[in-house]
């Protein structure tokens, strides 16, 4: 760690961690919720622990990123972060609020919590993850404005890099994106519609961008790899994701009452979605293989080439899957899309972000990395999550493969609910690699406490 | 990959201009491909439909922006060839030649498209224009992306930034604006003529 401020990585981490750990276990719950309908019901009902398990997944990812920038900024633009007190502030102020929320979730009825939190003044609940409330979204406005002023004159003011000025254009569009989440028009076409830019361009927009700046940031580390490779990779990337995504988001306009040429421009645009992520993907492998160094920290390594690897299947393959018009026409909204969620949402999001914690935590520990043991550890618990993960959308896409053939294709369609009870063969094996899955999670933890011997160190 | 990458990059090298720029031509020719493609097996299934609405394109100015753009992409070879021989001058002069032609594309378009919504076409009249409108544009938007391209070259250029031994960055505006050029090329007859 060069720079003190840096430091301030550790508490969003750490925030970060916890909040992932709410995230699986609702998970698990939920996925128990798919085959026995009433467990921990009226305390805890399948709505409202859908809905805390994806908020925690956003809440935490967005502690995640912006410990990333914290702790990756300062290096990058070689000075200290411009107000270490004003990101530790904000830290706390984002935790309340975000905690804050998932507890209005689980204490009182969705109406209420409107109700409380004045949402007719300004009415932007009761969508699809957005359902924080109107002073949530507002919290997350002002957090995310601060913060971004704090790297922003960070990086203003020191050496701008390709890494640091294309998380910064990132962070941007994510905050820019997210005001779309305070329009809420009356006409549901144009309310989906808009949703999708707070959705869509995030996801498959500019939170590319980050994962790409991450992502390249820990390789340069780990490689020692020259600088202006890894620029030429990222500006590449980029461009794809750009030329891909925006129009790409017109896949999601097929069905939604918007004009029929949307399938045009969304299959064609959408079908090269898959294309930045394989770059990724061979981008990871070319630059570890043309490293310069062996880092000590082999975890880190494992999670880099993970990413990439994960992300492109997940958000790359499983999203090519269901996204030609005439094929979505049939597999919209099934467990299809809950197969391609998962493991995009790990493959990208929530790998890079571990991959940037694996790498930097022992840094701010005062270690090169983590001991022998605690590595092992982190690499088996790498194996558990990645591989349960696999098989999580495994066993959804066979569910939805099934599901879109009996309620949908087959030539006497079935209703939904007795679709549903016919594949709960898949659902059972879906909760046992979910909870396989929280194992591996414990572990991970753990691996932050094993003791062992000292790895080698090896002088740059 | 790590093979391909290192053997386009050896000496002699086998792509003019920077490597970065042929990924991204790859990308749009691509998506331009897919268009080309989609358009070809609509038209097929409705090709009295397609037949009919061709005919009311303005295939006098297309004809003319064809011109306009293999002139330019004329303009650009000779910019890159005066660069070689360190005629930085004459490399500036045809770089504004081809803008110049650039610009004359943009307006013969605007005119044509003018023409075009004059008489309340949309994407949403039918599928032909959907195509014809939606190829166009996303086409000019390209034209537009390479001129500012080319203009960056040619500012770059007048501040003496390239010479006889250092000027991979003309070559890779100038691989660019090809590009944007022979799409029009392929577009033109597909979209105008081809009956």
């Amino acid at each position: 760690m060069k720079y003190e401020s840096q430091g301030i990585a550790k508490m969003y981490f750490i925030a970060a961690i916890a909040l992932f750990v709410g995230q699986i276990l609702f998970g698990t719950i939920m996925g128990l919720q798919y085959v026995m309908g009433d467990f921990l019901f009226p305390e805890l009902p399948f709505n409202v622990v859908r809905m805390v398990h994806t908020n925690l997944l956003i809440i935490w990812l967005l502690f995640g990123f912006m410990g990333s920038a914290y702790f990756l900024v300062p290096e990058e633009s070689e000075r200290e972060l411009f107000s270490p007190m004003l990101a530790k502030v904000m830290f706390w102020i984002f935790l309340f609020a975000g905690v804050m929320t998932i507890l209005g979730y689980l204490l009182v009825p969705y109406a209420r919590l409107a109700e409380i939190t004045m949402n007719d003044l300004l009415p932007t609940m009761g969508r699809e993850f957005l359902e924080q409330p109107t002073i949530t979204k507002i919290g997350i406005v002002i957090v995310v404005l601060a913060f971004l002023f704090n790297i922003g004159m960070t990086i203003l003011t020191g050496r701008k890099t390709v890494i640091n000025v294309v998380l910064l254009t990132g962070m941007v569009g994510l905050a820019v994106f997210f005001l779309f989440s305070f329009y809420n028009p009356d006409n549901i076409v144009l309310d989906k519609y808009f949703w999708w830019f707070v959705v869509h361009l995030w996801v498959e927009g500019v939170w590319e961008l980050i994962m790409a700046s991450l992502l390249a940031y820990v390789l340069i580390k780990v490689t020692g790899v020259d600088r202006e490779v890894v620029e030429k990779w990222l500006y590449i990337i980029i461009a794809m994701a750009l030329i891909s995504g925006l129009l790409g988001t017109g896949h999601h306009f097929f069905w939604i009452g918007t004009p029929d040429y949307w399938q045009w421009i969304g299959s064609v645009f959408s079908a090269l979605e898959p294309i930045p992520f394989f770059m990724m993907t061979l981008f990871a492998f070319n630059v570890v293989n043309k490293r310069r160094r062996d880092h000590p920290n082999k975890a880190a390594v494992l999670w880099a080439l993970g990413t990439a690897v994960m992300a492109f299947l997940g958000a790359g393959v499983w999203g090519f899957l269901h996204t030609l018009a005439p094929v979505n026409f049939y597999t919209h909204g099934t467990q299809i899309t809950a197969a391609h969620g998962h493991m995009a949402f790990y493959g990208a999001y929530v790998m890079v972000v571990l991959t940037m914690i694996s790498y930097s935590m022992p840094l701010m520990r005062g270690q090169k990395a983590a001991n022998v043991t605690a590595q092992l550890l982190e690499m088996w618990s790498f194996w558990l999550m990645t591989i349960s993960m696999v098989f999580i959308t495994l066993f959804l896409t066979g569910a939805g493969i099934v599901q879109v053939y009996l309620q949908r294709y087959s030539d006497d369609p079935l209703p939904f609910m007795v679709v549903q009870e016919k594949i709960a063969l898949f659902y059972w094996m879906r909760e046992v690699a979910g909870v396989v899955f929280l194992i591996g999670l414990m572990l991970y933890i753990y691996s932050f406490f094993a003791k062992g011997k000292e790895v080698e160190f090896v002088e740059e | 990959m790590i093979v391909l990458t290192e053997y386009i990059e050896t000496e002699p090298k086998l792509l003019p201009g920077d490597l970065a720029i042929w990924f991204f031509i790859f990308m749009e020719l691509l998506v331009f491909g897919l268009f080309f493609i989609s358009y070809a097996v609509t038209r097929l299934q409705n090709i009295e439909l397609f037949n009919q609405y061709q005919l009311t394109l303005n295939s006098e100015l297309g004809a003319a922006n064809t011109l306009l753009l293999i002139s330019s992409s004329y303009f650009v070879i000779r910019a890159v060839h005066a660069i070689r021989l360190n005629q930085v001058k004459s490399c500036i002069y045809w770089l504004y030649a081809a803008l110049a032609a650039g610009a004359g594309f943009l307006i013969l378009k605007s005119i044509e498209y003018v023409g075009t919504f004059a008489t309340g076409i949309s994407l949403s009249t039918n599928t032909f224009y959907m195509f014809y409108l939606s190829l166009t544009l996303f086409h000019v938007l390209h034209v537009i992306l390479g001129m500012i391209i080319l203009l960056a070259v040619a500012i770059k250029a007048q501040r003496g930034a390239y010479n006889a031994q250092n000027h991979t960055g003309v070559e890779t505006g100038a691989s660019y604006w090809h590009m944007v050029d022979l799409v029009w090329i392929i577009l033109f007859p597909l979209v105008y003529i081809i009956r």
